[in-house]
């Protein structure tokens, strides 16, 4: 059952990716981001580490669910019981703020 | 009764007769107590203010013996310690050796070995182990009885888990018509090393001087013999304070011992296998044991131009050598052919993943048909109890030997196999693989930058603004690493056997602070600087290391990397909330270490250690790394506490 869920998920990507993500709070994306788990892997600014990737510059907000709902790898799912969509939108907004990088270069003490 | 009278049952409260005493001088007082005190005080003389009897000036016959002409039996372990060239003896106090302490400070005048002051034995095992993984060679701890015995246990289990010799002598009072009432009884035991018997490599429970002699030479010969690991001494109080004159003691010359190296045949085996394959990569985990261990790992692998994946459980190879691959490691492993393991101390978390999912699935991480080689002692180091030799993992063939000790021999074996046409195809790898390195590196910086002025200072920063200062001195990086996502050996160069000491492998938190502070120590005669990247968790298990810092002013830098949590544990509790469909958002309760906030400044302060912070903002680190490691190159210990992201 998992695995066709799976298979069904990854059969509307396509589609999905193409949508522009819904509509969401960035004020309580935030809070959402740094009480529900989120910034324990990925950093509170999205830079990832060992324990999570980067989510600066997300993937698009259809993978970004599934991703969350579903993960790959060891990522604790984030079923609708505990967060809706309307939450992932407002968590998916935050991302979306998190700054770029500066270029390394540009930083004396890398080089 | 009049006034002038005496009354004869005197009717004087205690306040008002304790008053009079101290009005009218010591001398009246010792008297009028010994006068109010009457027949409950007559089983213990008083001194008189005056003799009135011979016995005021004649010491009675029958009284015990008072002092002791000659050397004692503590004198003579300081003899034994000394010919083992034992630099330090850290310990906590403590009444089960203070014969042999008082031989240190007034016989050995507290040199060779010196005592280091501890405020708890967990930090004195764990300075030792910290020790002996940068001197190369253990140092002592005291430990008292069996309460002290307890509190060291933990950082015993460490050193056993790391394979790293530590000489623990634990005091006991082994006769019961020697022990005081009370106490002595509950600190005392038949068999005390059964407290830790699980974990040390070898135990001894002396029943005379002579035996304590050959019995240390013994447990420091076992100590330093590959497998290493911890061993314990119990030495009796009674022959730490027993005369010795008339004795014949002697003290046994340590064995100039080599280390277990493998069998030639195996060797040559493992050879043939090595060389024809496409893909050979070695796996590192506890392989450098002394200085020449870095350089014979690369060695090994220039000879075979296979990438290395090091666990980083020892300082096994200089982290910017371009066949160093611990950057790709697991899609290194996932192409090799043949898999040559050094002294893994976990050869299936090495092969296989497990996920901390439901049911803990376990895949391979090789191919069907990769060849595995392993080369080591750790598994003839195995106790029946602690599991800590993991599951059982199969492999092609089986070395037992040092690996360290046996590279050259393997090297060697390996060279004679190369045909022209095989160096010439190993050489096209090498190449290849140089330019992979060439990749990665590359892609570290733009990793480290990702969150550069963000508040809380990220992980990456803090070790980026470190390395920066210390890139033209000597240096040990004497913490673990994981939690700050590896940085420290993505962001610095090291190349020097002592640039960093690897991991505790036990795991038991409240060792990085400690065996940082006996790095340093070991440090101390070098020159070098000891920096150690500390977690707040792990810090608060054993704060009193800082006052030993200070106290013996020993140079290290701390820089807590203060993310005000036992975040491991913030994790598995999200892990499971959410596995059970619960939320995470309760997740804190119990993992966090906030409200209120350590103010680790002012603790490192009280205890007369430079600190500055808390540090939020990144841009304030740099110049306050400068600050610290002026002080710290002075010669004195530092702290710096940085509000940090969790890894």
């Amino acid at each position: 059952m998992v695995g066709a869920g799976v298979i069904a998920g990854v059969a509307g990507l396509s589609a999905a990716l193409a949508q522009d993500a819904p509509l969401g709070d960035v004020a309580n994306g935030k809070k959402l981001y740094d009480t529900v788990g989120c910034f324990q892997c990925h950093g509170f600014v999205g830079q990832g580490g060992a324990a999570g990737p980067k989510l600066i510059d997300p993937t698009p907000f259809a993978a970004f669910i599934v991703q969350l709902r579903t993960p790959r790898q060891v990522m604790p799912p984030y079923t609708e019981r505990v967060l809706t969509d309307q939450q992932v939108a407002d968590i998916y907004a935050h991302v979306k703020t998190f700054p770029l990088p500066p270029d390394p270069a540009t930083i004396p003490i890398l080089r | 009764m009049g006034t002038g009278t005496v009354s004869k049952t005197p009717n004087i409260k205690r306040r008002q007769f304790l008053a009079g005493a101290v009005a009218a001088g010591p001398a009246v007082a010792l008297a009028a107590t010994a006068r109010s005190a009457g027949a409950v005080e007559s089983a213990r003389p008083s001194v008189p203010a005056v003799p009135q009897t011979a016995g005021d000036t004649h010491a009675p016959s029958a009284l015990p013996r008072l002092t002791t002409n000659g050397k004692v039996g503590g004198d003579f372990m300081v003899d034994c310690i000394r010919s083992l060239d034992i630099d330090f003896m850290a310990s906590c106090p403590g009444s089960t050796f203070r014969g042999l302490q008082e031989s240190i400070i007034n016989y050995g005048m507290n040199t060779k070995p010196e005592f280091i002051t501890c405020l708890h034995e967990e930090i004195s095992v764990a300075m030792a182990h910290g020790y002996a993984k940068i001197a190369g060679k253990p140092m002592a701890t005291m430990v008292h009885g069996v309460v002290g015995t307890q509190h060291a246990s933990m950082a015993i289990y460490n050193a056993y888990c790391d394979q790293t010799p530590i000489v623990v002598l634990a005091g006991n009072v082994g006769q019961g018509t020697m022990r005081r009432p009370g106490v002595e009884w509950a600190h005392s035991a038949h068999d005390q090393a059964t407290i830790v018997r699980d974990y040390v490599k070898w135990d001894d429970q002396a029943a005379n001087l002579q035996d304590f002699s050959e019995g240390l030479v013994r447990a420091y010969d076992l100590a330093t013999t590959a497998p290493m690991g911890p061993v314990f001494c119990v030495i009796d109080a009674d022959q730490q304070e027993e005369e010795i004159a008339g004795h014949n003691l002697t003290i046994p010359k340590l064995r100039k011992r080599s280390q277990p190296v493998g069998d030639g045949v195996a060797l040559a085996e493992a050879a043939k296998m090595l060389v024809a394959a496409e893909n050979p990569v070695i796996l590192a985990g506890r392989v450098q044991r002394t200085d020449a261990g870095p350089k014979l790992l690369a060695q090994l692998a220039e000879t075979l131009q296979a990438p290395v994946v090091d666990d980083r459980a020892r300082m096994n190879m200089a982290n910017r050598h371009p066949l160093n691959h611990s950057e790709r490691g697991n899609a290194a492993i996932r192409a090799a052919d043949v898999i040559l393991a050094l002294e893994p101390y976990d050869l299936y978390g090495m092969l296989y993943e497990v996920d901390d999912l439901i049911g803990r699935p376990a895949r391979p991480k090789i191919r069907p048909g990769t060849k595995v080689i392993v080369l080591g002692t750790t598994d003839t180091q195995i106790k029946p109890n602690i599991t800590l030799y993991a599951r059982y993992t199969s492999a092609d063939l089986g070395i037992t030997g040092d690996a360290e000790a046996t590279m050259p021999y393997l090297i060697q074996a390996i060279e004679k196999e190369v045909t022209p046409n095989r160096r010439t195809a190993l050489a096209t790898r090498g190449q290849k693989l140089k330019e992979q390195s060439a990749g990665f590196m590359k892609a570290i910086n733009q990793q480290a930058v990702l969150a550069w002025n963000a508040s809380p200072v990220s992980t990456a920063r803090t070790c980026a603004e470190v390395w920066n200062q210390l890139r033209d001195v000597e240096y040990t990086m004497a913490s673990e690493a994981n939690f700050l996502s590896l940085w420290p050996y993505r962001l610095w160069n090291m190349d020097k056997p002592y640039n960093s000491m690897g991991r505790s492998v036990g795991g038991g938190v409240g060792y990085t602070c400690s065996a940082s502070l006996g790095a340093a120590l070991a440090n101390k005669q070098h020159g070098r600087i000891t920096v150690s990247l500390n977690g707040d968790g792990d810090l608060m298990m054993s704060p009193g290391v800082l006052w030993t810092a200070a106290h013996h002013q020993i140079p290290i830098l701390y820089l807590v990397h203060n993310n005000r949590a036992y975040h491991q544990e913030t994790m598995h509790l999200q892990r499971i909330a959410q596995r059970n469909q619960r939320g995470a958002e309760r997740a804190f309760t119990g993992t966090t270490i906030n409200d209120p906030n350590i103010d680790f400044a002012t603790l490192a302060r009280s205890m007369g250690v430079y600190s500055q912070g808390p540090i939020d903002n990144p841009a304030d680190l740099g110049p306050a790394i400068t600050r610290a490691l002026d002080v710290v190159k002075k010669g004195h210990p530092a702290l710096i506490d940085v509000v940090s992201q969790p890894r």
